[in-house]
């Protein structure tokens, strides 16, 4: 199994955490991993990516036109980082119009839900939902019990339980 | 399958840190800089985990961080110095007469570099530095090897008594990747310093012998075999032609020579020691093959030592001379050198959004007073998130840790030379930049009679590098209280006597004090004015959750004028095209309240104001 994912958004979105959940899941499952995360400025507010790539990979970065899936938590990223995805690729985009089968309005959810913080986690949810990913809930779910602050952790699961639940 | 026990998923600062702790260091000093900053919260997690007790500290700049750990290894004692490429600028002092008086215990220093660069203001080769010091430097690929390394470092460096460099880049700091962890070995290195003046004063009398004692050892390490590059033997169709690399280049060309199948089965080598490379090596390749490629990053180091001629790399033009070797320029530079056609260009992309000042930041208000008050000032600034200020004119240059200072005098007297008038000069430094090498520019400008306002955008925290404490806040790198040392002292013993504290949030009492300060400057008796903008950073929760919190909105008088957009750059306010005016984002609204002083058709409402 192989798997190379782009989770692409802007600073203070949550990318990281979503990155780390990923990669967290991989040894879940007992596959090797490779991450590249963006840090330092572009983290305020600037744009940003990391690559996860599940299997044996050396790189830990991903080439243009070789990501399986990308997790978009800012529409507006899809002109910047859609290129790293194959012509078959998947995405699945945090989006407030549009009612396509791939995008999800995380952020209204998120904030519905009563903390905005968690709309990486109801996207993450909606992409498991999908089945395409090399993960499926239930180890996301164990990684979210075991890498999350014990004050955070009830609101991560709820967050990502309303992505997975979404139509 | 991997076994669960052992395996974590680290970073791969995260894996240099476990593996200084695993490895028995006893002193770890750095100061925080992308790409190196999580490697000492981690030798000071992974030591709280692990119960060991060595000693970690954010020392005040990488100077102080490198004398402090040579001083430990001197007594014996494992140690390491951690920082990014620029830090070995400032540690390069101490750094380069280490290797020629030596070290006992072990000395790592790890300097990260930054390729690119992604978020640095050069994006030099430490290994080159390494050569030009003459230590030693390993060049990991990922994060387990880098741990690796660490073990490999400390050996090398107590088998030679010789600091050595281990050197990441970016894209090792700041990859993730399972790794084995183990207990760490116990401390038993006590501090012992064996007095020797020949070497540890070394006067000029002693170092042309220490010089010779320096060269023997780096000739003797040329020659152990086990640091000679690695073979990954091609399937032997190829036999006249090999690839050499190091780094995360060599972990990209790894990669791509697999999808390249039967036409990338070539003999690859991977250089592990960068400098001094294997001298056995060098001959052999001459020998074997007649076509060699050579990728590394940044610049042609291994090349270098390979002789001029004869290979294909930055000397010859087939390797970019600047910038990262990403997978996607090494592909392009591996189909050439094997003859292989192009790969199909990739689809133009549009650029990202630019980072920004967080909503809310109090460095926001204090440079929009900054610029309205003197619209034609001059605006020196510095190295942190508020270099973000250059998006809307109030930073006019950047140049390296604390050097605002002294341009603010450099300014002053290119103007006033001669009794010429000068244009306002407002200088902004952050607090920890300020500790770092603020101070003797400080002292400097004071003596040499320059006039500048100096405002110290005190946030109390770190904050662009993850929000490491400032010796101000009072709390160590492992969480234990220090003594404070406060910024309004410093100024004041620099001989300061001009010093207002004001929150920022306060547009009317920062743009007075502002003033207030230019009368002073201006003054027959003035000199430096320095202004202390207090507030702290609302990443931080605790000090987020204590300020008073409006609601805002934009009322219908909005004009369209864009003034809240282009002087003023918040995230939180947005612009309506359909609608000709500005928007409010609530969900990144923060309700600082501080933006209704830009609006100038005062449509812009800040109701409440509860904590």
């Amino acid at each position: 199994m192989k798997q190379q994912i782009v989770v692409s958004g802007i600073g203070g979105q949550g990318v990281l955490f979503v990155t780390r959940i990923l990669a967290e899941a991989a040894i879940e499952m007992g596959m090797e991993v490779l991450t590249s995360e963006t840090h330092g400025m572009a983290m305020r507010g600037g744009t940003v990516i990391s690559h996860v790539k599940v299997g044996p990979f050396t790189s830990p970065l991903i080439r243009e036109g070789q990501a399986d899936i990308g997790l978009f938590l800012h529409a507006g990223n899809l002109e910047v980082h859609r290129g790293f995805l194959k012509p078959e690729g998947l995405i699945y985009v945090n989006r407030d119009k549009g009612g396509d089968k791939e995008a999800i309005d995380a952020t209204r959810i998120a904030r519905e839900h009563g903390s905005l913080v968690v709309a990486n986690l109801v996207l993450l949810g909606f992409t498991v939902r999908r089945g395409d990913l090399f993960c499926d809930a239930a180890a996301i779910e164990a990684v979210l019990k075991r890498i999350s602050p014990e004050k955070q952790l009830a609101g991560n699961l709820e967050g990502f339980r309303l992505g997975l639940a979404s139509r | 399958m991997i076994d669960h026990a052992e395996q974590r998923v680290l970073m791969g600062n995260e894996a240099i840190g476990r593996g200084l702790v695993e490895e028995g260091c006893t002193l770890a000093a750095a100061y925080p800089g992308t790409p190196a900053s999580e490697i000492l919260s981690s030798v000071v997690a992974f030591a709280k985990e692990t119960g060991v007790a060595l000693h970690a500290e954010w020392s005040v700049n990488e100077k102080v961080a490198c004398e402090t750990a040579l001083a430990n290894s001197m007594a014996g004692r494992r140690s390491a110095v951690a920082m990014k490429q620029v830090g070995l600028n400032v540690a390069a002092d101490p750094f380069t007469r280490a290797t020629y008086l030596g070290v006992k215990g072990g000395f790592i220093l790890i300097a990260a570099d930054d390729p690119g660069p992604h978020s640095s203001q050069t994006e030099q080769d430490s290994r080159l530095f390494a050569h030009f010091a003459k230590a030693p430097v390993f060049d990991p690929s990922s994060p387990r090897e880098a741990r690796e390394m660490v073990a490999e470092a400390f050996a090398l460096s107590e088998k030679y008594e010789i600091p050595v460099i281990l050197r990441p880049t970016t894209r090792v700091c700041h990859a993730r990747q399972n790794v084995a962890c183990h207990a760490p070995a116990p401390l038993k290195q006590k501090a012992n310093f064996a007095k020797n003046p020949g070497r540890w004063v070394a006067t000029p009398q002693f170092l042309t012998g220490l010089h010779r004692l320096l060269n023997e050892k780096l000739d003797r390490i040329a020659e152990e075999t086990a640091f000679a590059p690695v073979l990954t033997p091609g399937d032997g169709l190829h036999p006249k032609i090999c690839i050499v690399a190091s780094g995360v280049a060599y972990a990209h060309a790894s990669e791509l020579l697999e999808t390249l199948g039967p036409d990338g089965k070539i003999d690859l080598y991977q250089v592990r020691l960068a400098c001094p490379l294997h001298q056995p090596f060098i001959g052999e390749i001459r020998e074997h093959y007649e076509k060699v490629l050579v990728l590394e990053e940044t610049d042609a180091v291994i090349e270098m030592q390979l002789g001029p001629g004869g290979v294909n790399g930055r000397g010859s033009g087939d390797v970019p001379r600047q910038g990262e070797l990403t997978p996607d320029i090494i592909e392009a530079i591996l189909r050439k050198f094997l003859d292989l056609p192009a790969a199909p260009a990739a689809m133009a992309a549009k650029k990202g959004i630019r980072p920004s000042l967080c909503a809310g930041c109090g460095h926001r208000a204090a440079f929009y007073a900054i610029r309205e008050t003197f619209p034609k000032g001059i605006f020196p600034s510095d190295i942190g998130c508020y270099t973000l200020g250059m998006n809307f004119g109030a930073v006019d240059t950047c140049h390296c840790m604390g050097a605002c200072i002294g341009q603010g005098a450099g300014f002053y007297h290119a103007y006033a030379a001669g009794g010429a008038d000068f244009p306002t000069i407002v200088v902004t430094v952050g607090d920890s930049t300020f500790f770092h090498a603020g101070i003797p520019g400080l002292i400097n400008a004071v003596f040499q009679g320059a006039r500048f306002i100096l405002v110290i955008l005190d946030n109390a925290t770190t904050a662009m590098t993850g929000h490491q404490p400032t010796p101000q806040l009072g709390v160590r790198a492992d969480g234990s209280e220090g003594r404070k040392v406060f910024i309004p002292d410093l100024v004041r013993a620099c001989g300061v006597r001009h010093l207002r504290e004001i929150d920022p949030y306060d547009v009317e009492a920062f743009t007075a004090a502002l003033k207030e300060a230019d009368g002073f400057i201006r003054s027959p008796e003035g000199d430096i004015a320095v202004l202390i903008a207090g507030h702290a950073c609302i990443v931080n929760r605790a000090a987020r959750k204590a300020q008073a919190v409006f609601v805002m909105s934009i009322t219908d008088d909005c004009i369209g004028c864009r003034a809240c957009i282009d002087t003023f750059e918040c995230p939180a306010i947005l612009f309506d095209e359909a609608e000709n005016r500005a928007r409010i984002d609530q969900n990144r609204c923060i309700g600082c309240g501080v933006c209704v002083h830009v609006c100038p058709a005062s449509a812009i409402q800040a109701d409440g104001g509860k904590p």
